[in-house]
């Protein structure tokens, strides 16, 4: 394998052997050997070999080993020629990430903090196995279709909510039946739930701006504090996943022998089965979008109960796993083409029509949470990226070490350390929290660096944690 | 024989099982699973009973190894052990019957969560010591 420089944060891994497109990675040295360490680059060059490619596979600066594509990783197929893959978009569809933006000041949080953190994680089901309210099937279908609507609809939110997530919260073109009953049991109690592993609540204070414009259209100021949410479509989501690549395996079972990993097992899109995947997983976004939702209901009703004079609102909410069918300039001229993103965030520019309205002339929020005790960072949508990633900026810091590594390296006393002495309130399990703690993960600040050099994303505002509820 | 071991994987968690025969080999899988969520020992109060069918081992073991997660999220069913577990073929596809012993995950102190098996890195094999096989996990 050859890996060509092209600049200081930008690399290329040309087309070789069974590779139909090349690998084009934005990475600085020091991240580009952290890729190094691990199969992200095999598992970039497996999906370089899938028909219907358009240009190149991407991978982000927060790039690391998944499975089946690497996380940080971004493509473009053409929608004749082109596959989908469940695989690729992952079992978690539409992990994403949904920050609210408060006119609490940080010394008003602090006296009240560790109260406001255990009524949180009172209100929030979070860990495995760990569900809320149980809806009806019915409820379940109408949040298929209608995401974040039904539970604005449902008092669960305010109609300003929806204009501020991506998609405005509802993916158009699900048919539950798609959607089997397995995955819908799953979902019955997850609705409104965290659930585990690397999913979070941050409370933050916003600590830097770097562009006060863009910063106060977004609702963001020095000192305030903001929330952060992640998680996605639950059991309902994954199960959708696992049906899937089932019945894809089992259709195409002569295929699988020429995929260099069967875990990228795929239908054309325009085929039966991918037309009903494509619907199943547009029904998890919405699922997702849904859940999001509810959680932040929840927290804005402790925050207002907390601060009754004091503005709670959502600044975005996007999608981190996610395939959609989006227009992009391909070879000087517009083509709908379906964009997979795995573990990356859309990254729209000034004047595009799919920016809400309220930021349209300056970008889309793009929002990068960095580790339990490390900065996050918000940055705004670029023009450049249209030309350089399909629209596409980093999604996290990426995970730089495995969690076995963690657990033989670390103590959950080392883990309190770093936390005390960043003065960080922690809730969450103890394992959950030596494998995400900030030395598992690469430095957010190179990530960012590299986002920002390169143009993926622009800088906005740098946020610290002060209080985190992990799942 | 070892039953499973945990190998390193930078975001999700990769393990291999072993057994004399197949069974126990998919036996010791479940377990290597079980474990990544729960480390307490589990009683067997409740009763469940798994059937899957697949085209090859592969797809078996994922069928498998995905009802114990699904037993998680829908019914709130941790398992504890085997009662009894039966491998064969018919009509060219491996069938898999058993029946296992658990009981309520609300009584236990949980570790992390997985979200799904998936086929990245898969493979069942028999060797001169008997069955093993690879998993990565989603979690």
């Amino acid at each position: 394998m050859e890996i060509k420089k092209i600049n200081d944060n930008e690399w290329e891994i040309p087309c070789e052997g069974k590779m139909n497109v090349g690998v084009r990675i934005f990475a600085s040295e020091k991240l580009l050997k952290d890729m190094m360490k691990d199969d992200t680059f095999k598992q970039a060059m497996n999906v370089a070999t899938l028909p219907g490619l358009i240009d190149k596979v991407i991978l982000c600066p927060d790039a690391h080993m998944g499975y089946g594509m690497p996380i940080g990783g971004v493509v473009g197929f053409d929608l004749d020629k082109g596959v989908v893959a469940p695989g690729m978009i992952g079992f978690d569809i539409n992990c994403g990430i949904r920050l609210l933006a408060t006119n609490i000041s940080k010394d008003e949080f602090i006296s009240k903090r560790k109260d406001i953190l255990h009524d949180i994680k009172r209100t929030i089901p979070s860990g495995v196995g760990k569900g809320g309210e149980k809806y009806s099937r019915e409820i379940l279908r109408k949040v298929l279709i209608d995401g974040a609507k039904w539970a604005v609809d449902n008092n669960l939110g305010i109609k300003e909510d929806l204009e501020r997530t991506e998609e405005n919260g509802r993916m158009e073109g699900v048919e539950p039946k798609d959607v089997s009953d397995r995955a819908i049991l799953r979902g019955l109690s997850q609705l409104g739930t965290l659930g585990a592993g690397n999913h979070f609540i941050d409370i933050l204070v916003i600590d830097e701006i770097y562009d006060s414009d863009v910063a106060e259209v977004f609702g963001l100021q020095r000192g305030n504090i903001a929330i952060m949410i992640h998680c996605g479509s639950r059991g309902l989501g994954h199960q959708v996943a696992s049906d899937y690549l089932r019945i894809i395996d089992e259709e195409y079972l002569k295929k699988i022998k020429e995929l260099s990993d069967r875990e990228l097992v795929n239908a054309p899109i325009k085929s039966e089965l991918g037309k009903k995947y494509l619907s199943a997983m547009k029904g998890s976004v919405n699922f997702a979008f849904c859940n999001r939702q509810i959680i932040m209901h929840k927290i804005r009703k402790i925050l207002e109960k907390n601060y009754p004079n004091k503005k709670v609102n959502l600044v975005y909410d996007i999608a981190h796993n996610i395939a959609k069918i989006e227009e992009h300039v391909i070879k000087g001229k517009k083509k709908e083409i379906l964009i997979v993103r795995k573990g990356a965030t859309r990254s729209f520019g000034p004047g595009h029509k799919e920016v809400p309205s309220v930021y349209r002339k300056i970008g889309q929020p793009v929002l990068i949470p960095g580790s339990m005790s490390t900065p996050s960072f918000v940055l705004v949508g670029t023009n450049e990226s249209e030309k350089i990633s399909f629209s596409s900026s980093a999604h996290g810091a990426g995970r730089a070490h495995s969690r076995t590594w963690a657990h033989k390296t670390l103590s959950i006393e080392k883990v309190r350390e770093i936390l005390n002495k960043k003065d960080i309130i922690l809730e969450g399990g103890f394992r959950g929290a030596i494998e995400e703690s900030e030395l598992s993960y690469k430095d957010i600040d190179e990530v960012i660096e590299v986002t920002e050099n390169t143009k993926l994303s622009k800088k906005v505002a740098k946020l610290i944690p002060l209080a985190v509820i992990i799942g | 024989m070892i039953k499973y071991k945990f190998l390193t994987h930078t975001a999700d968690v990769k393990f291999q099982a072993f057994g004399n025969s197949l069974e126990e080999c998919f036996e010791n899988a479940a377990f290597a699973l079980v474990e990544i969520i729960c480390k307490e020992k589990v009683k067997t109060i409740i009763k469940k009973d798994i059937k899957v069918e697949g085209e090859d081992l592969e797809k078996l073991l994922y069928d498998f190894l995905e009802e114990f997660l699904f037993l998680i999220d829908s019914k709130n069913f941790i398992f504890g052990k085997f009662k009894k577990i039966k491998i064969y073929k018919k009509n060219d596809k491996y069938q898999l019957h058993c029946e296992i012993l658990g009981d309520n995950l609300k009584n236990y102190q949980t570790e992390i969560g997985v979200k799904a098996i998936t086929y990245n890195e898969m493979w069942v094999v028999k060797d001169k010591k008997g069955y093993k096989c690879q998993i990565v996990v989603d979690v």
